[in-house]
């Protein structure tokens, strides 16, 4: 049943089986995906004609190569910016939350704390259209009763940024909670005692403490911003995020030019991945 | 202790809070449901009515579609759930110590890829022109290629793979707690595998099973890439429903009544959930 007993050969070998099958399903979409990347086809498909780099470096016009691709570059980037702002504004929003809940007393706090999970149970497609709505009812308002028109009030950069901020936030609170637990708090207060005031307590001694923690949680928020598509996909204007523009190929048919932007994804986040693991790793 | 410069950190630390909650989650949900009041009178002007609740009910295809997607996100639940205790049964309990920590590496990786990049890869696979069907002809298994994608199964399978991880997860964390002795005593009381599972495993794991549940079912409801890339035309999913009220159609009153009954619904099963297992948000969020 479990290693320190004793087990029997065809129970140990299905289970083998069981969990090879298992890891077949897993990595079976993703390793046909990148393999199809390098087939020298106009079709994301089988037969194999050989290997070629056209995907990645044609500069067209027949095949248009990915880093020839403008439209698909552009949403790269405005994937990158997006996730940026959102990592920034999230991670110290989240770290303030984070202090908030665990050093705080006040009243109406297990409400609040409540109300800081809410976004863990919201489906991202209701708080993307409570967002529009919002956003929507506001610009509204402003240019009814002042006749100015806000441009962050309309699905634009900033509404896909702050949409996105709205649920992140949740996760960097709760990543960053769980190390301050762990958190030692004499250290803060013999800090004071030497005559810190609590700021500098928390700044030179608190968050030096939290680094690892703050930083895997700012990594997991640029990319959770970077593959949002759900809250995304009502707040985006004219600027596709890169999930909403593959979608759009990927929709209407698709040339291998998205499996070449796949595996440059795989690799890009695998990447970050073992980065983000090997610090957290590091922490324990 | 309660100095001046506490309460200045207190307000620091709130009120970026504050803006947050409620500028960001509060006003945008109660506007959410003013706005799923609001409809238009016979002579095109703006009233309250519950006129875009009712049309929910009049509709068959749109309560259909609801209570649909209900069943699917459970079905899919479940499926994750019984794929996902052998998966870490084997990881936390089988494997050997060394490549235990390779694997769980191994089995997060997938989940850092965006959602949109695994599903096109079960495109590529099952589709008529795919992977699967190219191989299937040539080893003269079947004579014509045949449409795997666009069908509710492999919509299910594509939810269960899309949210697998966070099923996988609590599971592994809350095995590592379970002492193997118990597993060893009931073992030497000749226990069957199948009582040990009934009465020590599964017992034990509940609150892992709650909060991988919660979350799995949750993203399920919510997803609209998977149901509409693998499911296409006949997927039918509640978002889709949305999607096409505020996209398509332009009636955002009637996209606004359909989120709020999403919001109810998923709500209430996660609430039902929680009680059924005696567990608060708090806990399983932690």
């Amino acid at each position: 049943m479990i290693r320190s007993l004793p087990n029997s050969k065809p129970y140990t070998w299905s289970f083998n089986l069981f969990i090879i099958a298992y890891f077949t399903f897993l990595f079976a979409p993703l390793a046909v995906t990148c393999i199809l990347a390098f087939n020298d086809s106009n079709f994301p498909s089988m037969p194999w004609n050989g290997f070629s780099l056209d995907w990645f470096t044609s500069p067209g016009p027949e095949r248009v190569g990915i880093f020839h691709d403008d439209q698909n570059l552009r949403s790269i980037w405005t994937s990158f910016q997006t996730a940026f702002y959102v990592a920034i504004l999230s991670t110290v929003v989240g770290t303030c939350s984070a202090f908030l809940f665990e050093q705080e007393e006040f009243p109406f706090k297990k409400s609040l704390y409540f109300l800081m999970l809410a976004p863990l149970v919201i489906p991202g497609v209701i708080l993307g259209i409570s967002l529009l709505l919002a956003a929507n009812t506001a610009g509204t308002f402003f240019e009814e009763s002042f006749g100015i028109d806000v441009g962050i009030f309309r699905p634009s950069f900033w509404l896909v940024v702050l949409g996105q901020f709205s649920f992140i936030t949740t996760f960097v609170t709760l990543v960053v909670s769980a190390r301050l637990k762990k958190f030692d708090n004499s250290l803060e207060e013999a800090a004071m005692i030497l005559g810190a005031t609590r700021l500098e307590a928390i700044w030179f001694v608190t968050l030096r403490y939290l680094r690892p923690a703050v930083i895997g949680a700012a990594a997991v928020a640029f990319l959770m911003s970077f593959e949002n598509f759900n809250t995304t996909l009502f707040l985006v204007g004219s600027e596709p995020t890169l999930p909403i523009n593959l979608y759009l190929q990927v929709r209407d048919g698709s040339t291998p030019v998205i499996n070449s932007i796949s595996l440059l994804l795989i690799s890009g986040t695998s990447i970050l991945a073992l980065f983000n693991l090997y610090f957290s790793k590091k922490e324990d | 202790m309660m100095g001046n410069g506490f309460r200045i950190t207190f307000w620091l630390f709130l009120s970026p809070v504050l803006l947050w909650l409620f500028l960001l989650i509060v006003i945008p949900h109660i506007d959410l449901l003013l706005l799923s009041f609001r409809g238009e009178s016979d002579m095109g002007d703006p009233i309250w009515t519950l006129q875009n609740y009712k049309n929910f009910f009049i509709e068959p295809i749109y309560w259909y579609t609801f209570l649909r997607t209900a069943l699917y996100a459970m079905i899919t639940t479940f499926c994750t759930f019984i794929l996902a205790l052998p998966v870490s049964f084997y990881i936390v309990k089988l494997a050997r110590p060394r490549t235990r920590g390779f694997l769980t590496v191994l089995l997060l990786l997938p989940f850092w890829v965006s959602e949109l990049v695994r599903v096109y890869g079960w495109m590529i696979l099952l589709r008529e022109s795919g992977v699967f069907n190219y191989f299937m002809l040539k080893m003269g298994i079947i004579d014509q290629p045949i449409e795997m994608l666009y069908n509710d199964i492999t919509m299910i399978m594509g939810l269960v793979y899309t949210s697998m991880l966070f099923m996988v997860v609590p599971l592994i964390s809350v095995m590592e707690s379970l002492d193997d002795s118990l597993i060893e005593a009931a073992h030497d009381l000749e226990a069957s595998r199948f009582d040990i599972l009934r009465t020590i495993i599964i017992p034990h794991c509940k609150p892992g099973i709650t909060s991988g549940s919660i979350v799995v079912f949750m993203l399920a409801l919510g997803n609209y890439l998977t149901p509409n890339l693998m499911g296409g035309k006949n997927s039918l999913w509640f978002t889709e429903q949305i999607y096409n009220q505020f996209i398509a159609s332009f009636n955002w009153n009637q996209g606004a009544a359909f989120g709020f009954l999403l919001l109810v619904l998923s709500s209430v099963i996660i609430w039902v959930g929680l009680k059924v297992t005696r567990q608060n948000l708090g806990e399983v969020a932690s």
